[in-house]
């Protein structure tokens, strides 16, 4: 029998639907003209280009187009957005950076590197399931904050931060702020206007869209000072040809994700939450990492306790199944991740973390396949853990 | 990003277990680091004659342990001493570089398995290894496998 391949690793990246590759595919070979240029098989490109902008403003709730602009995906939004904002404010004697302690490494080490040039960066807190308490964001604020960045959902856990709370703290302080919404965009609703945020990042590899692009969203008035210095793209703000048929993909990939939302996470919720259900009554000793309520549909995250996460992983892969880890040797340093360390997780419980993030291609069969497997695995690798022989040798002392 | 080898003593490890009358028991890692080696020897007459262990930790770390029991399986206590990581390594076709120190940790669980046998018959041992808690990096080892290259 050929193993299947089960993906459920959506939140690392999605394929491209055969409707966006349709529409990405007349701008490779038939309209490849520079947006930039005057003649048709330029202007062309440049219709495409600002019809996805006026998509992507609607999906975005934007209040017009010229609020969006194109990068080269969200690492460089997310850049953009907090060394923008830090460098304009900088003239004004603004130093100062908030953030949250699981925030996604584009946040993580743009904050480290700032701090080293001599921002001062506060990463706040958060509680067990992964939330940020937006009182915590109105202790943090100075009078010489340049910017609030703090993500709509949790990469690894998927919580999902009460962005409109925070938003209202941040208005009333008068303080930028800027919304990572990689991992949000496509799976729940995002409107700008509605959480009240100043900067917004979105990537299309992350709802079926092509890999290396992304946007920022910038509230109309906001002034970053820009990263990318070049010719006049992006209303002289971001410089660099456009990537018309990643534009093209990711305005179709967003308008597509927002008609069939409701169906679509209902449909991975379901799955998401029969798979948790199924794992946590068969297999004893699992932890669910991360909130039960306000958390992406598709996302679980558990740890086994006694066994450590690559081994699982490479164990799922040789049964077709294709997952992710926050252990330390999937992450090639030898901490464990930040997010489940931040919630409070012990390294040795970090370790056995594994990742599911559900999505289009996932069926019911798949979820039985994967419990099955599962349950075969970390039985295995618990036979091979000396933790595991610690933990049954004091039980059966206790018993006696 | 492992070897043939590697996959294969990962996936089908050879001497996983305990040996209930172990003449020499050597555990070293931590939770902390992700890697935990427990080591089990039966030894007759100066001569390893089983290995066992079990392991907490990567592929890696797995495949180092299945090797090095293999490894040292019939061998003299002297022979298993010259067990090193890198020899552990070279039989396993190359481990990637964020990867050697599980090859250090199973050097480092047989060296504390025979510390163990040497301790509870009174044997004569350099102490190099006694209390070793695992690879902390604190005898310069690690870094002296990462300074050799750490092929």
């Amino acid at each position: 029998m050929q193993k299947p391949v089960i993906y459920l690793d959506h939140a690392a990246t999605t394929y491209v639907k055969p409707e966006v590759f349709e529409a990405m595919k007349p701008y490779f070979i038939e309209e490849y003209g520079n947006a930039s240029s005057l003649y048709s098989v330029g202007r062309s490109g440049r219709k495409a280009v600002e019809e996805a902008r006026t998509a992507i403003a609607r999906c975005l709730g934007a209040d017009e187009p010229g609020e969006i602009y194109f990068t080269g995906s969200g690492t460089e939004a997310d850049n953009w957005a907090i060394k923008g904002a830090v460098y304009a404010a900088r003239e004004k004697g603004k130093k100062h950076i908030i953030t949250s302690a699981i925030e996604h490494p584009a946040i993580m080490a743009t904050c480290k590197y700032l701090k080293k040039e001599g921002f001062d960066v506060t990463y706040l807190p958060v509680d067990q399931e992964g939330f940020v308490n937006p009182g915590d964001v109105e202790k943090a604020i100075r009078p010489d904050t340049a910017i609030v960045s703090i993500m709509y959902a949790n990469n690894e856990i998927g919580a999902i931060q009460p962005i409109k709370a925070i938003g209202e703290i941040t208005r009333k302080h008068g303080v930028l702020f800027h919304c990572d919404a990689v991992q949000a965009a496509g799976s729940i609703p995002v409107d700008v206007r509605e959480l009240g945020v100043d900067l917004l990042s979105i990537s299309a590899h992350k709802f079926y869209g092509p890999k290396g692009v992304g946007a920022l969203y910038i509230r109309k008035g906001v002034r970053l000072e820009n990263l990318i210095h070049g010719g006049h793209q992006e209303r002289g703000k971001r410089a660099g040809t456009e990537n018309v048929a990643g534009i093209v993909g990711m305005a179709k990939a967003l308008d597509l994700a927002i008609a069939n939302m409701d169906q679509y996470a209902g449909k991975i919720r379901k799955l998401r939450d029969r798979a948790r259900d199924l794992i946590l009554s068969r297999i004893p000793h699992v932890r669910l990492n991360g909130p039960v309520e306000n958390r992406l549909p598709g996302n679980l995250n558990l740890s086994f306790q006694f066994i450590e996460g690559e081994s699982l992983l490479l164990m799922l892969d040789m049964k077709g199944i294709k997952a992710s880890s926050g252990s330390a040797c999937s992450s090639g340093s030898l901490d464990p991740s930040h997010v489940l360390m931040a919630i409070g997780l012990s390294h040795e419980i970090a370790h056995g973390s594994l990742r599911l993030t559900f999505g289009e291609s996932n069926t019911e069969s798949d979820v039985g396949y994967l419990v099955d497997c599962l349950e075969e695995i970390v039985a295995r690798l618990r036979t091979m853990s000396p933790l595991y022989e610690d933990f049954v040798k004091a039980n059966k002392q206790a018993a006696k | 990003m492992y070897s043939e080898k590697v996959m294969d003593h990962f996936m089908n490890p050879r001497n996983v277990g305990e040996i209930e009358d172990a003449d020499g028991v050597g555990q070293v890692g931590n939770a902390k680091c992700g890697d935990i080696m427990k080591m089990y020897l039966k030894i007759e007459d100066g001569i390893i004659v089983d290995a066992k262990f079990k392991t907490f930790g990567c592929g890696a770390a797995v495949a180092t342990s299945s090797m090095a029991t293999e490894l040292i399986k019939g061998k003299t206590i002297k022979e298993a001493e010259m067990v090193t990581n890198k020899v552990v390594m070279e039989a396993l076709d190359g481990l990637p570089p964020a990867k050697v120190h599980c090859s250090v940790l199973a050097e480092e669980a047989i060296a504390a398995a025979l510390q163990d046998y040497r301790a509870r018959h009174g044997l004569d041992s350099d102490s190099e290894y006694a209390g070793c808690p695992g690879c902390c990096g604190g005898c310069g080892r690690l870094e002296q496998q990462n300074r050799n290259g750490g092929e």
